[in-house]
């Protein structure tokens, strides 16, 4: 037991360096079927494009001579596919995050009552907004986004006096997404029915509502969070061992818990200010990443970002493919999507890190 | 290089306004293999626990007269199942957490490798961890605590989980790296027999309070083992001159009883 083999040596490092170029070839085939779903994204809609004519639109810029393709293009379908991709990057990386610091299978973005607290600031916003001299597309993402701030701000509070473990952060969360809850419902009831019915659509959620400032928005709060979740990398790969083992390892568990949570909550508040509540994107890109990669961080979040915006951008052209001349609210369509995605992974390769 | 000395000065550690562990003082040699017993409850874990730096302490820890460098210490606490996907050789290459970049260095590979092979684990490296018995889980934990090349291993129920012929495999390698580098290897342990074997100090500690420390020949007595555990033994030695406990019966009324007869005291033939 105490001699090395020496032989040992090359060999361990081979079949390491094969381990990680395969998981880098899974990645890059994921762009690859990314790249694919976003042209399809693109030439599907009302009005359909060939692939030449989005490819030709693209490549010439917005100031295209041939105005409707560059407007179909420029200025509708490409603000509304990037949104696609950084909601379903933004979603997937935070559902990552929530699973590895709740140390729970079943947590997604919307776990502590995220989405209840950006449904609660959209519909305040909806129904109180016109008498403030904000514009309403800018106002409801507004408010979405600081209503999700301040559930954050109460977990984070709870988490900071009694420790940022995964049962205070679960139990805090809970109790945050019942109370907005009950004040969203509270709006609700007391809102015109005019009014509800933009409430209500507003918590489907669609990426009919992006636009150009949504996609900047959203990409500079994902430039800034994912290299620093990044460098953590390790340290929330570590966090797979159980507290006991990592904290052993040299790990401060409860500030790595915390700062997480901070960025989960800032990406999720992002994404869902300015299309409203996707769910299921959150919950299975992760599950998909973790069964084809495993749990080394430093794969499974690109890959859970990728397979995140994959999945969106796919619930996006099926959203425009089954209903001729409209568009339903992907928000309704991810599950659709996800579902067969989930099962056949897990019945191919089991849960992931939960099996 | 000389063998520096684990130092521990009126260590005291508090919890729930309880003493946990109550002013242990003793100074542990490096080079060698220094076991921890006493009962459940005794503050084996604690004092582990307060020289890895994990449970706040009072009273002072010294390694060769300084105070205590983390990066020389490393700690294993007792198993629990590892429900993680992460690859035998992920879960190794963790135990240098606090220096693995986005690329891994061909040294710290390296060291991994080493670790596994030194417990005979290399060909589990592209094994999951959770596909692993509770044993092989707690060898791969342990390669990765090696993996460090620490001064100080501090180690809390390594062979828990491990068959007789794994326990005593797993010592002798404990020892020998102890003796190679110089390191002090400190272990919770309650096989009495297996820590007079291997250790060549040990701490006897009862409800926190420190109720004997030595070499184990001197340490281990049947009147000391009555006032540290409750029990009536009979201590024996081996062929190679190491103690053998031989428990006969406790020395108190058990408290573990159902219903209102007394369980039966089994006396060993000798």
């Amino acid at each position: 037991m105490t001699a090395v083999d020496i032989r040992t040596g090359p060999l361990l490092r081979s079949g390491y360096r094969q381990g990680m170029r395969r998981r880098v070839a899974v990645t890059l085939w994921m762009s690859v079927l990314l790249a694919g779903l976003i042209l399809l994204d693109l030439v599907t809609g009302p009005s359909p494009l060939s692939v030449g004519d989005a490819l030709f639109g693209l490549l010439r810029g917005p100031a295209n001579p041939d105005g409707m393709t560059a407007t179909i293009i420029w200025s509708i379908r490409l603000p509304i596919t990037l949104m696609g991709v950084l909601v379903g990057i933004s979603l997937g990386i935070a559902g990552l995050q929530m699973q590895t610091i709740l140390d729970n299978p079943l947590a997604s973005p919307f776990t502590l009552g995220f989405s209840a607290a950006a449904g609660f600031g959209a519909a305040l916003a909806i129904m109180f907004g016109a008498a403030l001299p904000i514009a309403a597309w800018l106002l409801t993402p507004l408010a979405a986004f600081a209503a999700t701030l301040v559930s954050c701000g109460l977990i984070y509070g709870m988490a900071r006096a009694r420790g940022a473990n995964p049962e205070i952060l679960t139990l805090g969360g809970i109790a945050v997404m019942f109370l907005f809850q009950a004040l969203q419902s509270l709006l609700q009831f007391l809102a015109s029915p005019e009014v509800l019915q933009q409430i209500v659509f507003w918590l489907f959620g669609s990426l009919m509502k992006a636009n150009w400032t949504s996609v900047m928005v959203l990409g500079g709060v994902l430039l800034v969070t994912v290299p620093l979740l990044a460098r953590d990398a390790w340290r929330l790969t570590s966090l797979r061992l159980g507290d006991a083992h990592a904290r052993s390892l040299g790990l401060d568990a409860d500030a790595l818990r915390r700062r997480t949570f901070g960025f989960v909550a800032l990406l999720t508040a992002a994404a869902v200010a300015f299309v409203g509540t996707i769910g299921f994107i959150g919950l299975v890109a992760p599950h998909a990443a973790r069964a084809l990669v495993g749990e080394d961080q430093r794969v499974l979040m690109p890959l859970t970002a990728l397979m995140g915006a994959a999945l969106l951008v796919g619930a996006s052209v099926v959203s425009k493919i089954i209903a001729q001349g409209a568009v339903i609210p992907v928000g309704i369509v991810t599950a659709v999507v996800g579902v067969p995605v989930l099962f056949t992974l897990v019945m191919r390769r089991g849960a992931g890190g939960w099996g | 290089m000389t063998d520096a000395t684990l130092t521990l000065q009126d260590v005291s550690v508090a919890r729930g306004g309880k003493q946990v562990v109550d002013r242990v003082c003793a100074a542990l040699p490096g080079g060698a293999v220094t076991a921890i017993c006493g009962p459940n409850g005794a503050g084996k874990s604690t004092l582990i626990g307060a020289i890895a730096g994990v449970a706040v302490h009072h009273g002072a820890i010294r390694w060769d007269g300084r105070n205590l460098d983390r990066t020389d210490v490393a700690f294993m606490p007792q198993c629990v199942a590892i429900r993680s996907t992460l690859t035998v050789l992920e879960v190794v290459l963790l135990g240098r957490l606090d220096r693995l970049g986005w690329t891994l260095r061909e040294a710290d590979l390296a060291a991994a490798g080493d670790a596994l092979a030194a417990l005979g684990l290399t060909h589990l490296a592209e094994r999951r961890i959770n596909t692993l018995s509770g044993g092989q889980q707690q060898l791969v934990l342990l390669a990765q605590r090696l993996m460090r090349k620490p001064r100080i291993l501090l180690l809390d129920e390594p062979t828990s989980a491990l068959d007789l012929n794994r326990q005593l495999l797993v010592f002798d390698m404990l020892a020998s790296y102890a003796r190679e580098n110089q390191a002090l290897v400190l272990v919770a342990l309650h096989d009495l027999s297996l820590a007079a074997r291997y250790a060549s100090m040990l701490l006897l500690l009862r409800q926190g309070t420190l109720m004997g420390s030595g070499h184990p020949a001197e340490v281990l007595r049947a009147e000391t083992i009555r006032a540290v555990y409750d029990v009536e033994a009979e201590v024996l030695h081996s062929s190679g001159g190491h103690p053998v406990i031989a428990p006969l019966h406790a020395s108190t009324e058990c408290p573990l009883r159902f219903g209102g007869e007394r369980p039966p005291v089994y006396h060993a033939e000798m």
